[in-house]
């Protein structure tokens, strides 16, 4: 057993077989996202883009127990509820890889403001999860703009900043109810100007670029003997071992060892180019992968390295100038980091408007990409928020595509995704209409939100 | 003025000038005569959308529409197969040219951080022509912007006035504006009460009227004084105000002071709509601004745009976009998405701030004798995959060039011999 994707878990169940106990080991904060009612649901005559690359146009789509049944044409069982799409559009659920909702919520007063433990630029052992407040409002208007997983990310003034965790958008009392079942954990780590100058400005380390590149290694080494340490341990004990000692549980060590090991992934914010390659460069002297670079102003820069490095670019349509660092954006990034073979773009909002029309920042980026003479259809650019995303968040086997026995997540458009005039319609979460733009009851009301601005006179 | 835009373009050089028409693919001189075949025109003005219909363009200005337009000598023939033209698009109320890099404190100025009171801070001595966000901001139809103070040192934060984006030195048009922080922002700089922004404000004013004596203590300057004095005397002043409460203090205040009021922000304006249609107070708002951000803005709502037209207000979009000013396309497009009609989406970026800010004669509309300030679209300007296909400011037809197509034409190219360095787009 490895110290690895839940490491306390992992810890406490060799210490539970060793103790002879071996079963009911506790996850730490586990999931308890169950699928709301659903009914078996019949799309007809839709345009539907499956988030594998294809378009099919007069399509079906079924909806039963929860997961897509079947695309395109299948066998339909009696009372299935139809909705005639009337060649509406249908696409997988809309996913965002870079969520800030629930850490910094609205409204957006220092009381809320959870999403950045700047006391320290290595902080591995905090979880973003535990300062998630579910009432926050944004994850209403997120669902109306088709959001059904997000990824909720601690902020980027630390060198490491903690763990990340998805979530599917359905309100519940407890962030432990809207934890994607079976999801990694994500790492966030954040390269370039934010951590220099948080630190820099309070006389410490790191206050240079080449600070936090050290800030990173330091901690790599230490979680290398981490690892060693507990494998050397597990070693011992499958031997017999009875007066092996286990190493004194670290939880930002679990952190980054469960990043060695491959159960965590890294989603690191970093603008230029020459960073990211900085970056590249000490994932293979430490033996981890990159899941995405975050914001990515200069990706384009780099696109083949990305690609070849099997990196995605979680990136904005057209955020640029904002600091030093985003002076040198173009609206062409996403297309150009799509356009190697393998090139995995996504794009992505970090922000409570973004997160709501996704598909406008994906059309603008397709637009841009076609204008300077790429070939970007609909149903390619679809998957840059969808499977892509999906992807980097190791989740693609549950969702982010219409493939049978994949979560019914599904978003009814009123038309064409990529306008916008765009709506969504309906969306679907493990095949449970939890909106409807046409039904008020299917739009949920945070607590916060509930009987603000009564009547005045 | 037309003028500052060839003096510049002549001290630029024409060697370079012509590589860059060159590679855009376009050729013609300063001042050129244009002739567009067959747009759809929304003029914005009189004539309202007009199909079918060609737009010559000379002089700088627009010197007819209508149809079947003679060829002039030497004119440049663009056909336009029926794809929209509008007037130039307004930037918002930004710091295009005030401010480069936003986290970079050396190329700010748009904030005056002084905590005393400035009204006369005057943001536009600061404006920078050359700024790379000029050019950004043109190639994607925004022709004219107002120049804005951020939230500065006092509630006060100074005065800003309309530029052409069109790169001159001096391309202002029209007279200022004085922007006024209350609400939310400001309690911190005003003793921590909303209540006391007005104290101050009623005191700075009543301070115009007579001047405080000498030891006893002044909100302003002599200079501060003669500027209020003017924006309470019938002066244009955009108060950035959200909460309902607060827009209707805002009106009754700008009514004491004969102060002529535009609400900038009004995430709350639909809820004191009739009010504001009555004081005629125009309101520039984001019309994405859904989300309770803070305890002012707890009624914002995506059809608030909708909502204050039906109601007769007059409604400009503005968010504080500067390096992203062509958000405020998309912005458009969204609140058209909300119930707003899209003519009345289109006149929210182009002729309704431009008699906010009182350069309607100049832009905001395509009229026979205007500056010619416009766009053709590659289909419905409020669209998000529409992109300017044609952009002529002040007459002029752009390079349609910008930092950001040079560095997109240098990545572009794939495997080049010599570092991208070399490639000069």
């Amino acid at each position: 057993m490895r110290i690895s994707n839940t490491p306390g878990w992992a810890a406490l169940a060799a210490l539970l077989t060793i103790c002879g106990a071996g079963e009911a080991a506790a996850e730490a904060f586990p999931s308890t996202y169950e699928p709301l009612p659903s009914e078996a649901t019949l799309i007809t005559n839709a345009t539907v883009l499956t988030g594998t690359g294809e378009r099919l146009d007069n399509a079906s789509l079924l909806m039963q127990d929860g997961k897509i049944a079947w695309v395109g044409d299948g066998e339909t069982p009696d009372g299935v509820t139809t909705i005639d799409a009337g060649g509406r559009w249908v696409t997988p659920g809309i996913i965002d890889v870079h969520s800030h909702l629930g850490v910094y919520p609205s409204p957006g007063v220092q009381a809320h403001s959870d999403g950045n433990e700047m006391s320290n630029p290595v902080t591995a052992s905090v979880w973003a999860e535990h300062s998630i407040w579910p009432q926050d409002p944004g994850f209403s208007r997120a669902l109306a703009g088709g959001i059904t997983s997000l990824q909720i990310l601690p902020g980027s003034a630390n060198l490491i900043g903690g763990r990340a965790v998805t979530l599917k958008n359905v309100y519940s009392t407890s962030y432990q109810g809207m934890k994607f079942p079976g999801a990694p954990h994500g790492m966030k780590m954040a390269c370039g100007e934010n951590p220099k100058r948080v630190y820099g400005s309070k006389g410490r380390a790191p206050g240079t670029r080449m600070g936090n590149v050290a800030g990173y290694r330091d901690e790599w080494i230490a979680a290398q003997k981490y690892r060693d340490d507990w494998d050397e341990y597990e070693a011992k004990v499958a031997e017999g071992d009875e007066d092996a000692k286990p190493p004194k549980r670290d939880l930002k060590l679990d952190t980054l060892a469960g990043v060695l090991d491959g159960e965590i992934l890294v989603h690191m914010h970093c603008y230029r180019a020459d960073e990211m390659m900085t970056i590249l460069d000490m994932a293979k002297e430490f033996d981890y992968q990159v899941t995405a670079f975050h914001h990515g102003v200069e990706a384009y820069k780099i696109a083949d390295e990305l690609a070849e490095a099997g990196v995605c670019g979680a990136l904005w349509a057209d955020w640029w100038g904002f600091k030093m660092e985003a002076f040198d954006g173009i609206q062409e990034n996403l297309a150009l980091v799509d356009r190697p073979e393998g090139g995995c773009a996504i794009v992505h909002s970090d922000s409570s408007e973004g997160i709501q029309r996704l598909n406008q920042e994906a059309a603008k980026a397709m637009i841009r990409g076609q204008r300077a003479g790429l070939d970007i259809p609909p149903e390619r650019a679809i998957t840059w928020i969808t499977s892509n995303a999906a992807k980097s968040l190791g989740v693609l086997d549950q969702t982010g595509t219409l493939e049978p026995g994949k979560m019914a997540d599904v978003v009814l458009w009123n038309g064409d995704p990529f306008s916008v005039y765009a709506k969504a319609d309906l969306v679907f979460i493990d095949g449970a209409r939890l909106y409807d733009r046409a039904d008020p009851a299917l739009q949920p009301v945070s607590d916060f939100e509930l009987g603000q601005l009564q009547e005045v006179r | 003025m037309i003028p500052s835009r060839l003096r510049i373009r002549a001290a630029l050089g024409c060697g370079l000038l012509g590589l860059g028409l060159l590679g855009a693919g376009i050729t013609g001189a300063s001042a050129e005569t244009v002739l567009i075949q067959g747009a759809t025109v929304h003029t914005l003005g009189s004539k309202g959308i007009v199909e079918d219909t060609d737009i010559l363009v000379a002089d700088g200005v627009v010197k007819s529409l209508g149809t079947g337009l003679r060829v002039p000598d030497g004119a440049r023939v663009i056909e336009a197969n029926g794809r929209p033209v509008t007037p130039g698009l307004w930037a918002g109320i930004s710091a295009i040219g005030t401010a480069e890099v936003s986290g970079v404190e050396q190329s700010v100025d748009s904030t005056n951080a002084l905590e005393s009171m400035h009204p006369e801070f005057d943001v536009s001595l600061a404006y920078n022509p050359h700024s790379t966000l000029v050019p950004v901001a043109r190639v994607e139809g925004h022709t004219f912007t107002t120049l804005g103070t951020g939230m500065g040192g006092s509630i006060i934060g100074g005065q800003g006035r309309v530029v052409a984006l069109d790169g001159g030195y001096d391309s202002f048009h029209g007279g200022y504006v004085l922007y006024i922080n209350l609400g939310r922002g400001a309690s911190s700089r005003t003793g921590g009460s909303r209540a006391v922004q007005w104290l101050l404000l009623n005191q700075a004013v009543e301070e115009t009227v007579r001047a405080p004596a000498r030891g006893e203590e002044a909100l302003l300057t002599r200079a501060g004084r003669q500027t209020l004095e003017r924006y309470a005397n019938g002066g244009t002043v955009v108060f950035t105000v959200n909460r309902a409460s607060d827009i209707l203090q805002t009106l009754q205040f700008a009514e004491d002071h004969d102060i002529v009021p535009v609400i900038y922000g009004g995430a709350e304006a639909w809820m004191v709509a009739e009010q504001l249609a009555a004081a005629e107070a125009p309101v520039i708002l984001n019309p994405l601004q859904n989300l309770p951000g803070n305890f002012d803005s707890l009624g914002a709502r995506l059809d608030n745009a909708a909502l204050l037209h039906a109601r007769g207000v007059t409604v400009a979009f503005g968010a504080g976009e500067s390096h992203n000013a062509r958000k405020l396309r998309q912005m458009a497009g969204n609140a058209a998405s909300h119930g707003l009609p899209k003519e009345a989406a289109l006149a929210a970026l182009t002729i309704n701030p431009a008699r906010i800010f009182g350069v309607a004669r100049t832009f905001g509309s395509l009229e026979e004798g205007k500056r010619a300030d416009l766009v053709l679209w590659s289909g419905d300007p409020l669209e998000v995959t529409t992109v300017a296909d044609l952009v002529i400011v002040a007459g002029e037809v752009d390079s349609m060039e910008s930092r950001q197509t040079k560095l997109r034409d240098r990545y572009l190219v794939v495997d080049p011999e010599l570092p991208r360095a070399y490639t000069q787009p």
